[in-house]
């Protein structure tokens, strides 16, 4: 067990060192979320407009739940670049056969994607507030909120490493990169459930990212709803990928 | 000298054509991301239809303008990495020795981007229309369409021409995919101008010239000849045409240094 | 196009001045016969490749003349691209064409349409050796077939000058002599005047006609190798002590007959001899007098490096390994300022 999170805590002081030192890892992790909020609220609050938008907390505090959940997936597959980075320039090789046991390597990673989301859920939410970002949520809804979404970030951790693992080039970047966008634009990004209509729908009613979004903001609402739910599919989805990522673990020792 | 410059743009653009073609990730993704975002928009934003003023009750014809100008960025974005390549390994070196002027060097690059966009944007309308997006404007609007095309691409790869020839970097390139991005989104790409509610972004969206590139193809798409909007587009990207080709002729000069 | 007014290289105090750095040129005079295969040997560094950069007019001089074909090369360059051939330090390949799509290319750039096009791409292919390879993309290519091709783009519009900056560079021998011999015939059959930079002395040696030896942006040395290596006339002397403990008696009666020098086997000693041969006989009477036994012991002719040494007091190899880069990364930032 020491030896697991000696290598987890190496492997995460690497990531993170480069992380908080490198301005061009710092700023697109803290730029895209920020311009999406900006965009969205900015652009599209009109559609609060729309005749059935029920939302208590305002246009800004719905689009802040999806890009706390936005911005906790992608700090995951950031992180999955860099594994595959690390594979490409022979660094994994090195790690792989430093750590007595490598499933530290794997919880580092996953530990530094936390970190790394946190960051960045920090200035998100400070700029919210500054936004007057209306919160009817208690503390412990609050706390639920970024819980799920810390959920949200392991699991899209592991999600990217198990591909990493398997591909090991920069060049799975898109394979990585493209499901985690569409699971999250297949969900109620601009309005809630009820108001998307045709194909989408039927999309969105199926996506488990949507009962997170909508738990999220029936939690920042203080209204919560489907918050059992949400948390059970993030723990499933966690469980899912662990196997996933374990197995990724597996193949890139056998590929040697 | 048989040939001549014609023989040589023609040459350098099949090159760029080539190039593009066996590199799949570069032809899939063009086509597929605008796509895709469209189907998200398009059923994602359906509801905005129903707001008082929305120009139209189909908000995938409203937002079918925005993949034209998106695929027009995409194109130049790969196309300019391309290009900074050939700075960065020499290989504009091996072009500056032999006889081709530095314009034809560009306009053979843009010959190829050109082809590539226009296929891209033929993709589009192609998709729109087997989704029942009827072009108010008719067949004659098709044709003008592609030549406001032809003058969004060419707004975008000069200044794409610029940054690589400027900077001699793939990543440099690379790096204003996010910034054209950025324009993008702070646009009227997914809500009218005078429905955007925020002040400060309906002041944004005015300023930014990437406004009246979507609302002319728009136009062509959802209302037939508005030609304030054709006209304010085809006055956008020319401007941006304008200076983007001389920065780039200006990079151009600096980069060759030749004799 | 007005035929060359003749196949010569000349430069006058030519000079290359980058915005942070020292001259990587410094007053270089030279001339090139036409028909001569020039070699130009230097360390990393040295300034060949901004020397060549300058001659083929991709960077202005920042003082001096030069004239390449008759053409002076600041206001002729136009002229002086169309006669000259060029294959650079970087093969500078698209990786995504063909070897015949390379040439297509490049022949297009010089006007070779239709049918001259394809006859003359299957000679190039063929004499480089890339008739079988032409067909693939050049990212499948070894760095031998890289240079081949490079080779055969420099001579698609059949120049009459050509300049090579270190074609074999990273080369295996095989692939290597196979470019020395293709290089040897452009200059023997088809009197092409070939200027070509190196840091390898046994490609100078063998190939060039003449030497120019290059160490921080000057001449220090010019002459056919033979002449260059008769001004030095000092063989060096080697040799390996039977017993490693008598390493320092073998050095001690060794160094008085020359100075020590380095570059040889392990465990070995060597020192240039200050005069000529006669010396090894009374070398060895002397060790034989002082009881020391030898295992090995040779002589060797003075090399371009003995020359360089004498010149410039460092051995040509490794001298210049750091510089190198600041020459590469200064002629890049020159060319992006």
């Amino acid at each position: 067990m020491s030896d697991t999170i000696a290598v987890a805590r190496a492997v995460s002081w690497r990531v993170l060192h480069k992380f908080f030192t490198d301005p061009t890892f710092l700023l697109p992790s803290i730029a895209f979320p920020l311009f999406f909020f900006t965009a969205f609220v900015g652009g599209l609050s009109g559609i609060s407009k729309v005749p059935g938008f029920d939302f208590p907390a305002g246009y800004t505090a719905f689009q802040f739940v999806f890009v706390l959940l936005q911005s906790a997936a992608f700090a995951g597959v950031f992180t999955g670049f860099g594994i595959a980075r690390d594979f490409e320039s022979g660094f994994m090789r090195r790690l792989m056969l430093s750590a007595p046991n490598r499933s530290g390597i794997l919880l580092g990673y996953t530990f530094s994607a936390l970190v790394r989301w946190l960051t960045v859920a920090v200035i998100i939410t400070v700029v919210a507030v500054l936004a007057r970002m209306e919160v009817h949520g208690s503390g412990v809804d609050l706390v639920g909120l970024y819980t799920l979404a810390l959920l949200l970030n392991v699991a899209g951790t592991l999600w990217a490493t198990g591909v990493a693992m398997r591909l090991r080039t920069q060049q799975a970047a898109p394979v990585m990169q493209m499901p985690v966008f569409l699971i999250l634009f297949f969900a109620p990004v601009y309005v809630p459930l009820d108001l998307l209509k045709g194909w989408i729908h039927g999309v969105a009613s199926v996506n488990p990212v949507t009962a997170l979004m909508e738990a999220g903001r029936g939690l920042i609402s203080g209204q919560p709803e489907l918050t059992l739910a949400a948390f059970a599919i993030a723990l499933g989805l966690i469980l899912g990928f662990s196997i996933w990522a374990l197995r990724g673990l597996r193949s890139a020792e056998a590929a040697g | 000298m048989k040939g001549g410059p014609l023989l040589q743009m023609s040459t350098l653009g099949r090159r760029a054509v080539i190039r593009t073609a066996r590199q799949p990730a570069n032809v899939i993704f063009p086509l597929i991301f605008p796509m895709l975002l469209l189907a998200v928009n398009a059923g994602g934003l359906k509801a905005a239809t129903s707001l008082p003023g929305f120009p139209t009750n189909s908000f995938l014809a409203f937002a079918l303008a925005v993949p034209f100008v998106q695929g027009a960025l995409l194109a130049t974005i790969n196309a300019n990495v391309e290009f900074a390549r050939d700075v960065q390994t020499g290989f504009l070196n091996r072009l500056a020795l032999t006889p081709v002027r530095g314009i034809v060097l560009l306009l053979g690059q843009l010959g190829g981007l050109l082809t590539i966009a226009l296929v891209q944007a033929g993709f589009y309308l192609a998709v729109g229309l087997a989704f029942g997006v009827r072009l108010a404007s008719g067949v004659a609007g098709a044709l003008v369409l592609i030549v406001l095309e032809t003058v969004i691409v060419l707004g975008f790869a000069g200044l794409g021409s610029w940054a690589a020839l400027r900077t001699g970097s793939t990543e440099a390139v690379q790096g204003l995919f996010p910034v054209f991005f950025v324009f993008l989104f702070l646009s009227s790409m997914n809500m009218p101008r005078n429905l955007i509610e925020a002040d400060w972004f309906r002041w944004v969206a005015t300023v930014n010239p990437v406004s009246y590139l979507i609302e002319a193809v728009r136009s062509l798409v959802i209302e037939g000849w508005n030609w304030e909007a054709i006209g304010l587009g085809f006055a956008a990207g020319g401007a941006l045409a304008v200076v983007g080709f001389a920065l780039a002729a200006h990079a151009l000069i600096r980069r060759l240094e030749r004799t | 196009m007005e035929p060359p007014r003749d196949n010569s290289i000349e430069a006058h105090e030519l000079v290359r001045e980058f915005k942070k750095g020292p001259r990587a040129v410094d007053g270089i005079d030279l001339r090139v016969e036409p028909g001569e295969i020039y070699g130009f040997l230097g360390p990393n560094g040295a300034g060949k490749s901004t020397t060549v950069h300058m001659l083929t007019t991709l960077l202005p001089p920042t003082a001096g003349t030069a004239r390449v074909a008759g053409y002076d090369v600041v206001k002729e360059g136009p002229k002086v691209r169309k006669v000259i051939g060029a294959a650079l330090q970087e093969a500078a390949l698209d990786p995504y064409l063909t070897g015949r799509e390379h040439l297509r290319l490049q022949m297009a750039m010089h006007g070779i349409t239709g049918e001259e096009r394809q006859r003359r791409s299957d000679e190039l292919l063929m004499r480089v050796g890339l008739t079988e390879a032409a067909d693939r993309k050049v990212k499948g290519y070894s760095g031998g077939m890289k240079r081949r091709l490079d080779l055969a783009l420099a001579l698609v519009h059949r120049p009459r000058i050509l300049f090579l900056d270190e074609p074999t560079t990273g080369l295996d021998i095989q692939s290597r002599t196979a470019l020395w011999v293709e290089v040897g015939r452009l200059a023997k059959e088809e009197g092409v005047t070939v200027f070509l930079t190196t840091q390898y002395l046994e490609e100078a040696d063998v190939l060039a006609d003449r030497v120019g030896i290059i160490d921080h942006g000057r001449i220090v040395a010019e002459g056919t190798p033979e002449q260059l290596k008769a001004e030095i006339a000092c063989s060096t002397v080697e040799a390996v002590p039977a017993d490693p403990d008598e390493h320092g008696a073998v050095a001690a009666v060794l160094e008085r007959f020359g100075e020590p020098t380095t570059g040889f086997r392990p465990g070995s000693i060597a020192v240039q001899l200050a005069s000529s041969n006669g010396d090894l006989a009374e070398i060895v009477r002397t060790l034989d007098a002082e009881g020391v036994r030898i295992s090995h012991l040779q002589i060797h002719d003075p090399t371009l490096d003995d020359v360089f040494l004498a010149k410039t007091g460092r051995h040509l190899e490794g001298a210049g390994e750091q510089e190198g880069d600041q020459e590469a990364d200064e002629v890049r930032e020159s060319a992006r300022a």
